[in-house]
């Protein structure tokens, strides 16, 4: 079921990501307020980790930009990490896994 | 001088970050700008002062924080320098005059309120969660992440006394949250990764003896310790249940109370962990912030017993009671946290809701109680408000504030 369902957001991901523009510049400053300030809850401001893992591009350079999407959207069960699916949509999780990886998160 | 908070105009440019022994300087400047401002301050001439009514605001994404007056409700300083403060506390010396603050970058820095500088400042570990000093003054001790454990530094100092490193099985250590001091010298902490609580008598600070507690229970997030310094309590993040820890009988163990509080329904995501720091007591009743539910636990202190829940706007982050029991106060998680709410807790009914605006982080009540000041990070504001009429009186400048601590704190066990 897990499986299934990660396997079609996948699909969403990879079918919408391309086709869709990427978040106007108001939405991108929301983004990285929510990335900063919320995600930096657990994560750091700088994102050097706190209860949550590092978010640092040499942190996530070997995950792959789908499955860091997939976390974002569904949180990780068994852990602290909640489902932001009710606040950002996939082309937007895939917009903030671009930032962290290029390191344009960090303030 | 109350009545002048009302025109109180905090000049925002008297505190562009400045370190060092301007604080004279300053003032006179501040002394100039006027009485306004300026009210309850030392004067030019060097005039003592104390600081029992003062309090330090983390800003916690510029590393800065400003010192605040609440006789006048007024900015007193700002002291930059205090790296990565994304989650950072404080705790005071005994005789009020400095502040401990635990940074999120490890750092641990010794703050002077009078001469509004950095004291002293240490790096003691690669990312730490907060800490507390010891029941004498004499030890200050850090919660860290990484790696995972407890260091305890001389307060005057700042000097190494005790590396606590909190591994739980060969090679491997846990997060540790929840520190609190306890009578005795004694710390108390617990393992995130291990569900177990320490506690480490430093009543020889040259060995300070550790006892464990396994299987507290799953992932506890955070602790507090009762205003008397006998019950410890870790909310537990992977469970329904907090664990218990009665120090006047550690030999009995911990046990487990509210066991089942979300009454096996599938918990609500949550977006910023609660804290447990202070300790919500009316009477005989307690009042605890539910995980993954839009609740506030009663329990009763005398059986641990639930006694009631109230459903509230949002996940709790901090559920506060005035120094008098009467009020508790609840903020909330994301994508709630523009709002306040205030419980009576006689009736265990809400009595209002209030809106200060997003980014509501913390709470902290004058030491007795008639104020209360809540940090609105998204608004870049500090907001007081009157804890009788919920009239909001005085907003202060600040930048993305997070924690308020009174210096009050210093005479308090557990804060």
């Amino acid at each position: 079921m897990r499986r299934w369902s990660m396997l079609s957001s996948l699909l969403l991901v990879a079918a919408t990501s391309t086709a869709l523009a990427q978040p106007g510049p108001e939405r991108e400053a929301e983004l990285r307020h929510l990335l900063v300030q919320d995600c930096g809850s657990c994560h750091g401001l700088t994102l050097a980790g706190g209860l949550g893992p590092p978010l640092r591009p040499a942190d996530l350079a070997a995950k792959p930009a789908e499955v860091l999407v997939h976390t974002i959207l569904e949180g990780r069960p068994g852990t602290a990490m909640p489902p932001w699916r009710p606040f950002v949509n996939p082309q937007e999780a895939a917009w903030l896994v671009d930032q962290l990886k290029r390191g344009e998160a960090i303030p | 001088m109350k009545s002048e908070r009302h025109t109180a105009v905090i000049c925002d440019h008297e505190l562009a970050p400045r370190p060092g022994h301007e604080w004279r300087t300053a003032l006179a400047v501040m002394a100039a700008v006027g009485a306004l401002m300026c009210s309850g301050l030392a004067n030019a001439a060097g005039q003592v002062r104390a600081t029992g009514d003062l309090a330090l605001v983390i800003e916690r994404a510029q590393g800065t924080v400003q010192v605040v007056e609440t006789t006048g409700n007024s900015a007193v300083a700002r002291i930059e320098g205090l790296g990565d403060l994304s989650h950072a506390s404080a705790v005071f010396s005994r005789d009020g005059r400095y502040a401990y603050v635990f940074g999120r970058d490890g750092g641990l820095t010794k703050v002077d309120l009078l001469e509004a500088e950095v004291e002293g400042r240490v790096i003691q570990s690669g990312n730490s969660i907060g800490g507390a000093i010891s029941q004498d003054g004499s030890l200050v001790a850090v919660a860290n992440y990484e790696p995972g454990g407890v260091k305890v530094f001389d307060a005057q100092t700042l000097e190494l006394v005790a590396d606590i490193p909190a591994e739980y099985a060969p090679g491997i250590r846990s997060k540790v949250i929840g520190l609190v001091d306890a009578p005795g010298n004694r710390f108390v902490f617990s393992l995130w990764d291990a569900g177990e609580i320490w506690l480490a008598d430093f009543s020889d600070p040259a060995k300070p003896a550790i006892t464990k507690f396994g299987n507290v229970g799953t992932k506890p997030y955070d602790a507090l310790i009762t205003g008397d310094g006998r019950y410890y309590i870790a909310g537990l993040f992977g469970e329904d249940g907090l664990a218990l820890l009665d120090l006047w009988r550690p030999e009995a163990g911990v046990r487990r109370i509210l066991p089942g509080y979300g009454r096996g329904e599938e918990p609500m995501p949550v977006y910023k962990m609660p804290h447990l720091e202070g300790w919500a007591v009316a009477g005989q009743r307690a009042f605890l912030p539910a995980i993954g539910r839009h609740e506030v636990l009663v329990v009763d202190m005398n059986t641990w017993e639930e006694v009631g829940r109230i459903p509230v706007h949002g996940q709790p982050v901090f559920v506060m009671a005035r120094p008098d029991g009467r009020q508790v106060w609840v903020n909330f998680a994301f994508p709630n946290n523009d709002t306040v709410q205030v419980i009576d807790a006689e009736s265990l009914t809400l009595s209002t809701t209030l809106q200060p605006g997003k980014g509501v982080l913390h709470m902290e009540f004058e030491p007795r109680g008639e104020e209360v000041w809540i940090s609105v990070r998204d608004k870049d504001e500090l907001h007081v408000y009157d804890t009788a009429s919920y009239a909001h009186r005085v907003t202060l400048p600040a930048q993305k504030p997070s924690g308020i601590f009174m210096s009050a704190r210093a005479s308090r066990i557990g804060l």
